[in-house]
């Protein structure tokens, strides 16, 4: 039996040791604004259930999501849904097979930023 | 040499074991709801802040109910399908099974929930 000696074997990827990029942390932005926007579904059922059932339940649940902690939670929903909606549109073209070459998606990255800021502002005025 | 077809071999393989049924069904709502979300948000975000009558009155109207209630299903479906694929990213065995199990009780009963609020509001 040969002796056991030991191989440098090459390091795979790991969170830890990864340098962030933007296409990663896009993508990694993209599950965490989907699924943080349960809070705010939540948050809009219970106001809509507390409107149906009167001008008493619904005193209570308004308060809360108008408070100024309900705003902030609902302006930081507003930019996820919108970066989702963005990132969304980018992995319908992903899919599609284009735009994966690294300065385009480095790009679209830019754009997913930037854009959801954008479109946040501009809601905020609108309404 | 095995007398299966490509297809058979291939056939609930990969890591879902559903091939690509789920992915399609993400990209189906995706489209969807690109559609529908953003005037949902204009509905919904003239109605917050506003009064009770005037919130009643929003949502008893045909295309606010209508918009209300196709967000509320596809996106809360949307939203079951995304976060199993993170369940199934993390978690492995029962830990995996239970998750999902709570996640679709929870999510198809928060719709049904806010289907019950528009019924009452709009009917």
């Amino acid at each position: 039996m040969a002796e056991a000696k030991p191989v440098e074997r090459p390091l795979s990827p790991h969170l830890q040791v990864y340098r962030p990029q933007l296409t990663s942390i896009t993508s990694i932005l993209t599950r965490i604004t989907g699924n943080a926007l349960i809070v705010a579904a939540l948050l809009i059922v219970w106001w809509l259930v507390a409107a149906a059932l009167g001008p008493g339940h619904f005193a209570t649940a308004d308060a809360v999501i108008t408070s100024w902690f309900g705003d902030i939670v609902m302006a930081l929903s507003l930019w996820a849904i919108w970066y989702h909606y963005l990132a969304g549109l980018r992995h319908l073209y992903f899919d599609a097979g284009k735009g994966l070459d690294i300065p385009t998606a480095e790009k679209l990255g830019w754009v997913l930023i930037f854009g959801s800021v954008i479109l946040t502002v501009i809601t905020l005025l609108l309404i | 040499m095995r007398y299966l077809t490509a297809r058979k071999r291939a056939e609930a393989k990969g890591a879902s074991g559903t091939g690509t049924d789920h992915h399609w069904h993400m990209q189906i709502s995706s489209v969807g709801l690109a559609f529908i979300v953003p005037p949902f948000i204009y509905v919904f975000g003239k109605a917050l802040g506003s009064s009770h009558e005037n919130v009643l009155e929003t949502f008893s109207r045909p295309f606010p109910a209508l918009l209300t209630a196709l967000v509320l299903v596809f996106g809360l479906q949307h939203f079951r399908k995304g976060a199993e694929t993170m369940i199934e990213d993390y978690a492995r065995g029962i830990t995996r099974k239970i998750l999902i199990i709570f996640l679709t009780i929870f999510t198809y009963g928060l719709t049904a929930t806010g289907l019950y609020a528009l019924a009452k509001i709009a009917l």
